[in-house]
């Protein structure tokens, strides 16, 4: 009740709406990429041999490189808002710029993996995927399609990070007032624990 | 209150004057109450261009064979039809009109926990549809789909799918922006005093439907990109020529698109609920009750999409599950009637045009419902599927539901949203006209769909003539109420009616401001110390 | 009563040792998919990824410090989530 009251006081200022807004978007969010992974595992369970057979043509290493790159990025935005309410802003900022520093090796990585693939002539509409087998056609898709849509949300990610990396800059994010680089922190543990899905279902089919 | 009607009032939200003047004021507008009527007017446009569509339908169904149109362009009415119906006015219907007008009021407080994400929604809403319905005019023709998209055939028709499947999306996140922001505003900025259970009904089943709109749409909004996808990009997720399950795509869309009918019908649920209490100015029946059954119609409503599968050719297991869950999700419905009953027991009951409404709301609801029992039940549907029997029933339950839901909300606040009150004896004709076209439009489709009449055809057989002449006429007789209804509240819009704070003696938060209400609604937060409903 | 948990700092330390253990967690998923278990493997692949997802939940993602409204919400979510992926295979399981 008395928090209710204070809240009126203040009406263009409320944090925990603002998080609870965000943790609302994440939800949606979890069922968007939910979604996917209903059709990943039906395919996959209709088609077994083809998803193993296909899988092989994806480099674990890269993959696990990519894994942990994300887990290191996901610690540093959680350390910069441990910082930023320790009033340190000069580790948050820190921190911040060492996230970006990641998602962009991700990013690169990433273009380098698709690279690869789109050398060999494998790629969405090209001719080799149209004359592939029903589950390496179906395996090939929704690795382009869950990736792709993953690494949409990295840049929407750095976008958000790069934002809340100016505003501690600039001194609108301090100890007292933080929740635009929480929410962007979490909006990229998201991304993280997509990742941590996507990982063994595409990289470690056995 | 009726002393400060005497004093001079602060400009209410009508009249207000912020930073733009004119229609610019309006569509810069963060006031919840302007968004709301803003998604009333464009709202009402779609639903009369809706309407105006299924009449060319009906029109086209007096007689066998080509009347007016050929099948190319009878596919794109109906597919067109369908989406403006669903997607632009039943589905955002009474929760973005009337959610945004009324919850923040009933629940104290100025205004939305965002409110210019909650003008933003509105920009996406108008987006999306205007995307939608230019998908009849552009590209290679209107698309001719159905409004259910069903893959293959979606993703090889050469007619505009893309246009229309990307409107719809678009339209899904509105809705998903608007149920999140009506969350958080209900666990953030509910008036002091006023807890979880003393929140009017209305503002719980937005509660229920913001839920279902966070959860569910996103699972569409995903398929119908991967249906763009897979159009654009030449990969494959839902054509067997490559190896993908229609079958899929239909679960996919129905995991969206039955929980779907709940956004629709949970927030009409909620303002009969308000209305009924009202008019039988008696507290309601079993609060809790009605709370826990919105909150399990969302719940359970999730679990239920494969009855719209029956025939598809899913596994036998999945078939008994699903007609078995869908039995359950009548429990919380058939509550909710016998809480409405409960409450009228007794109640001097105030015998006005948004009674009447909410009187023919619940008689077509049934009647929509215990149809839907024949369609649940497996054996049954197979014998009606993709008949007449079909349309009539969710035309029933989503028009019969929401429609009659909506012009009851609209009656019942009408004087709180424009401080005028309408010719309430006019308004009662033109729900009796309006009641009697309605079911002798979509009763005889009941028959004609037993008899085996299949839908979505612009052509019949001759034995089904005699009752598609029924329909047609009542089809004229439901616009003519409907045109009555319309201009009778166009009229009181302009007339000179005295303005009235509370005139059918409303217990809520909204009755006990001014009307049309000011611009943060409250002169100062009120403080709550009872119940919702403290008749007697 | 909110005020309070935004007080919540995690210390750094915590944090790193939270990413060792994920790592940790990552390199066994990849040791146990290289090795023999049949149908185990993607049992065993998964089970450690939602071990994973629930210590970043916890964590990072300060679930087991805020408000207990977060969690249970959450955990509702992906109940709901999980259910769904079983109520569709019945359709897949039995076809």
């Amino acid at each position: 009740m008395e928090t209710t009251a204070t809240h009126h006081a203040d009406m263009h200022r409320d944090d925990d709406a603002s998080k609870i807004g965000m943790w609302l978007f994440i939800f949606t969010e979890i069922l968007l990429f939910g979604g996917l992974f209903i059709v990943y595992s039906v395919y996959r369970f209709r088609n077994p041999v083809a998803f193993h057979i296909a899988h092989e043509e994806l480099s674990i290493t890269m993959g696990l490189i990519n894994t942990i790159i994300l887990l290191i990025s996901s610690a540093t935005v959680a350390i910069s808002i441990s910082a930023i309410q320790k009033n340190d802003r000069k580790i948050s900022m820190m921190m911040l710029g060492l996230t970006l520093l990641f998602a962009l090796i991700f990013l690169v990585n990433k273009y380098f993996e698709w690279g690869a693939k789109f050398e060999h002539g494998m790629y969405p509409g090209s001719d080799l995927m149209t004359m592939l087998s029903h589950g390496d056609m179906l395996f090939f898709s929704l690795y382009f399609f869950m990736t792709g849509l993953h690494a949409v949300h990295i840049i929407v990610g750095m976008i958000l990070l790069s934002v809340s990396l100016f505003k501690v800059r600039s001194g609108a994010i301090h100890s007292t007032r933080f929740v635009l680089l929480e929410n962007s922190g979490l909006y990229w543990h998201l991304v993280d624990l997509i990742w941590i899905f996507l990982f063994p279902l595409f990289y470690l089919i056995h | 209150m009726t002393e400060q009607t005497q004093h001079k009032r602060e400009p209410n939200y009508l009249e207000y004057r912020g930073k733009y003047s004119g229609i610019m004021g309006w569509l810069t507008s963060t006031d919840h109450k302007r968004i709301g009527l803003m998604y009333f007017y464009a709202m009402m446009t779609f639903f009369l261009s809706g309407v105006v569509m299924g009449l060319l339908m009906k029109l086209e169904l007096i007689a066998p064979g080509e009347q007016l149109m050929g099948a190319q362009t009878y596919n794109g009415l109906f597919t067109v039809h369908g989406l403006t119906m669903i997607f632009l006015f039943v589905i955002p219907g009474v929760a973005a009109v009337f959610g945004n007008l009324f919850m923040p009021i009933m629940i104290g407080a100025k205004d939305v926990s965002f409110p210019r994400l909650n003008l933003f929604s509105w920009y996406l809403y108008m987006i999306g549809a205007v995307i939608v319905l230019s998908s009849q005019f552009m590209g290679d023709g209107p698309p001719d789909t159905g409004w259910t998209f069903y893959a293959p055939y979606s993703l090889k028709t050469q007619t505009n799918v893309v246009a229309a499947v990307t409107g719809a999306f678009i339209l899904g996140f509105s809705s998903i922006l608007t149920g999140l922001n009506f969350i958080v505003t209900m666990h953030r900025l509910r008036a002091p005093g006023m807890g979880w259970m003393r929140m009017p009904l209305f503002c719980w089943t937005l509660y229920g439907t913001g839920w279902i709109q966070l959860l569910a749409t996103p699972v569409v909004g995903i398929t119908f990109l991967m249906v763009i996808a897979e159009r654009m990009l030449g990969i494959g997720f839902f054509d067997p020529a490559i190896g993908g399950d229609p079958i899929l795509y239909q679960h996919l869309f129905w995991i969206y698109s039955h929980p779907a009918v709940y956004i629709m019908i949970l927030p009409a649920m909620g303002a009969i609920t308000e209305i009924v209490i009202t008019f039988s100015r008696k507290t309601v029946f079993g609060y809790s009750a009605m709370v826990i059954s919105s909150m399990a119609i969302a719940f359970v409503g999730y679990f239920v999409w494969g009855h719209h599968m029956y025939t598809s050719g899913m596994s036998t297991t999945a078939r008994w599950v699903f007609s078995f869950i869908t039995f359950l999700v009548a429990i919380p419905s058939a509550i909710k009637v016998f809480n409405w009953t409960a409450t009228l027991y007794k109640g001097s009951i105030n015998m006005q045009t948004p009674f009447f409404w909410a009187m023919g709301f619940i008689f077509v609801f049934m009647i929509g419902g215990f149809s839907g029992l024949v369609l649940g039940s497996l054996a049954t549907d197979i014998h009606v599927h993709d008949t007449a029997f079909v349309v009539a029933h969710f035309h029933y339950i989503v028009f019969g539901g929401t429609g009659f839901a909506f012009f009851a909300a609209l009656h019942y606040w009408y004087p709180k949203i424009y401080g005028k009150i309408y010719n309430g004896k006019i308004a009662n004709i033109g729900l009796i006209i309006f009641f009697t076209g309605f079911n002798v439009l979509y009763f005889p489709m009941f028959i004609l769909g037993i008899m085996g009449m299949p839908r979505r055809y612009y052509d019949y057989l001759e034995q089904f003539h005699s009752l598609n002449i029924v329909s047609t006429v009542g089809s004229w007789i439901m616009a003519t109420g409907l045109i009555i209804v319309i201009v009778n509240l166009l009229r009181a819009r302009r007339g000179s009616g005295k303005e009235i704070d509370n005139p059918w003696d409303g217990r809520t938060l909204e009755w006990q401001i001014a009307s049309p209400p000011i611009l943060e609604n409250f002169e100062e937060i009120p403080v709550v110390d009872h119940e919702p409903y403290d008749y007697k | 009563m909110s005020k309070d948990n935004h007080h919540h700092i995690v210390e750094y330390r915590n944090h790193i040792l939270v990413l060792a253990l994920l790592i940790a967690l990552t390199v066994i998923t990849v040791a146990i998919t290289s090795v023999e278990l049949g149908p185990y493997n993607t049992a065993a692949a998964m089970v450690i990824a939602s071990i994973k997802a629930a210590i970043v939940l916890l964590y990072f993602m300060h679930l087991r410090f805020d408000q207990k409204i977060y969690r249970f919400m959450a955990t509702i979510v992906i109940l709901i989530f999980m259910a769904v992926i079983v109520v569709t295979f019945f359709d897949y399981l039995y076809r």
